[in-house]
């Protein structure tokens, strides 16, 4: 496929979900954190999240994830990642797909709201989406990713506790990720809070109310692994966060990552947008 | 890896999933507003004589609940109407409750990602149609 075949392919996608009659926002106010917020049941999100970098001793990178993120239940969310990346003067490639799965157990809001996420991915070598960061992952290992045969598939666990308080949302998430090929298990952590500019709604239709804007900011690293548990020889990141949700529209996402320490990027921009599509499977029945 | 300890793994998540999901069926019911905790029923809303706030609710409704509920809330496919006796009777602080826990076995998902006050004015909103 060419780029201009790929170019109309996009532009059709593009116009296909705008037109789609039924859609709302998405919530995603995060990159890397999961909240306890589950996708409503039967509505189908389908978003892009980005990472590009810039690194000084290597070549600047795309790195992006589709999403197909569907509420199956009220208490049970799955999705698919489907990852590629772009190295600029290297290449651009499929590195590979994910699939999750989100449980959450309690179904009445407390104070701390579990969720329990499975994952199971199939990538290469290649891929540089940073979706989490564990083990003792680090820039040096990442300058390296540029090999598509080296498969890596690995289970990851994760679990979520997130809670609100006064339009306020927190969220911590504990990963415990392990490649099959007989490799150590690896632990890393994100935390995250966020609130919307606004609390309360206005009763006129706006587009750049405070209300469509949130502000937060995102901690996450890795925590070594099995025989090596701490902070020793891991990577960490600090990045704020700022959604837009156009309303009965999109949701835009942007976080300027930070790294913490030498072992980290410099500096990581993440972008994303997500739109979801109300009773998706309803439609699809009725049509 | 070792092909005992891909077993031991694939049981235990198969333990967790089985144990989530019997949980969640176990929990949730029709009967949600019987299991409202007094404290919660007897809440005021905050939002109910401020003039903009069904206004401001009609909006947050038309964005967050009418895909399913219809645009004039009287309900679309398996989704109920909500101008009935069951919403015209119950207070406000039962509705704040319906909407922060949801009732998640009939399929009514929780709106805590919403911020308290925009739930009560979609409250508001609600009774401003009975």
């Amino acid at each position: 496929m060419n780029a201009s075949t790929r170019l109309v392919a996009v532009l059709i996608g593009l116009v296909a979900l705008l037109a789609w009659p039924e859609r709302s926002r998405a919530q995603e106010n995060y990159f890397v954190t999961y909240t306890h917020h589950m996708e409503e049941p039967g509505t189908l999100e389908v978003s892009n999240k980005s990472v590009t970098g810039f690194p000084k001793d290597g070549s600047s990178f795309i790195g992006s994830s589709m999403e197909l993120e569907y509420g199956v239940k009220t208490w049970w969310t799955s999705e698919l990642y489907l990852d590629g990346q772009t190295t600029f003067g290297e290449n651009t490639t499929f590195t590979g797909w994910r699939f999750e799965n989100r449980f959450r157990p309690l179904l009445r809001e407390h104070w701390i709201n579990p969720v329990l996420y499975f994952e199971f991915e199939d990538i290469n070598g290649a891929n540089k989406s940073l979706l989490e960061v564990v083990g003792h992952d680090g820039i040096e290992d990442f300058l390296s990713r540029a090999e598509r045969s080296e498969k890596e598939r690995e289970v990851e666990l994760k679990l979520i506790l997130s809670s609100n308080a006064k339009g306020w949302n927190f969220a911590e998430n504990f990963i415990a990720e392990k490649n099959l090929a007989n490799e150590p298990w690896e632990f890393g952590y994100a935390v995250a809070a966020s609130r919307p500019l606004s609390l309360v709604a206005g009763a006129k239709a706006c587009t750049f109310c405070r209300e469509n804007f949130s502000l937060g900011a995102e901690l996450y690293g890795g925590l070594g692994d099995r025989y090596s548990f701490g902070f020793s020889n891991t990577s960490h990141y600090l990045a704020p966060t700022v959604s837009f949700r156009v309303p009965q529209g999109p949701t835009f996402n942007v976080s300027p990552s930070a790294g913490l320490n030498h072992n980290s990027h410099g500096f990581l921009l993440r972008f994303g947008v997500s739109y979801e599509i109300n009773q998706f499977a309803s439609m699809l029945r009725r049509k | 890896m070792n092909p005992r300890k891909l077993r031991l793994i694939t049981a235990i998540i198969c333990l967790i999933v089985s144990g989530s999901m019997i949980s969640a069926a176990s929990l949730g019911d029709g009967l949600w507003i019987s299991r409202v905790p007094e404290k919660d029923r007897t809440r005021q809303n905050p939002f109910a004589d401020r003039p903009d706030a069904p206004a401001a609710g009609a909006r947050l409704f038309s964005q967050n609940c009418a895909s399913c509920h219809g645009d004039n809330a009287t309900g679309k496919g398996n989704h109920p109407s909500l101008r009935s006796e069951r919403v015209r009777s119950a207070t406000p602080g039962e509705l704040q409750w319906l909407l922060t826990n949801g009732s998640m076995k009939n399929g009514m998902p929780s709106w805590s990602k919403l911020p308290e006050q925009q739930r009560w004015q979609i409250v508001t909103y609600l009774k401003s149609l009975q």
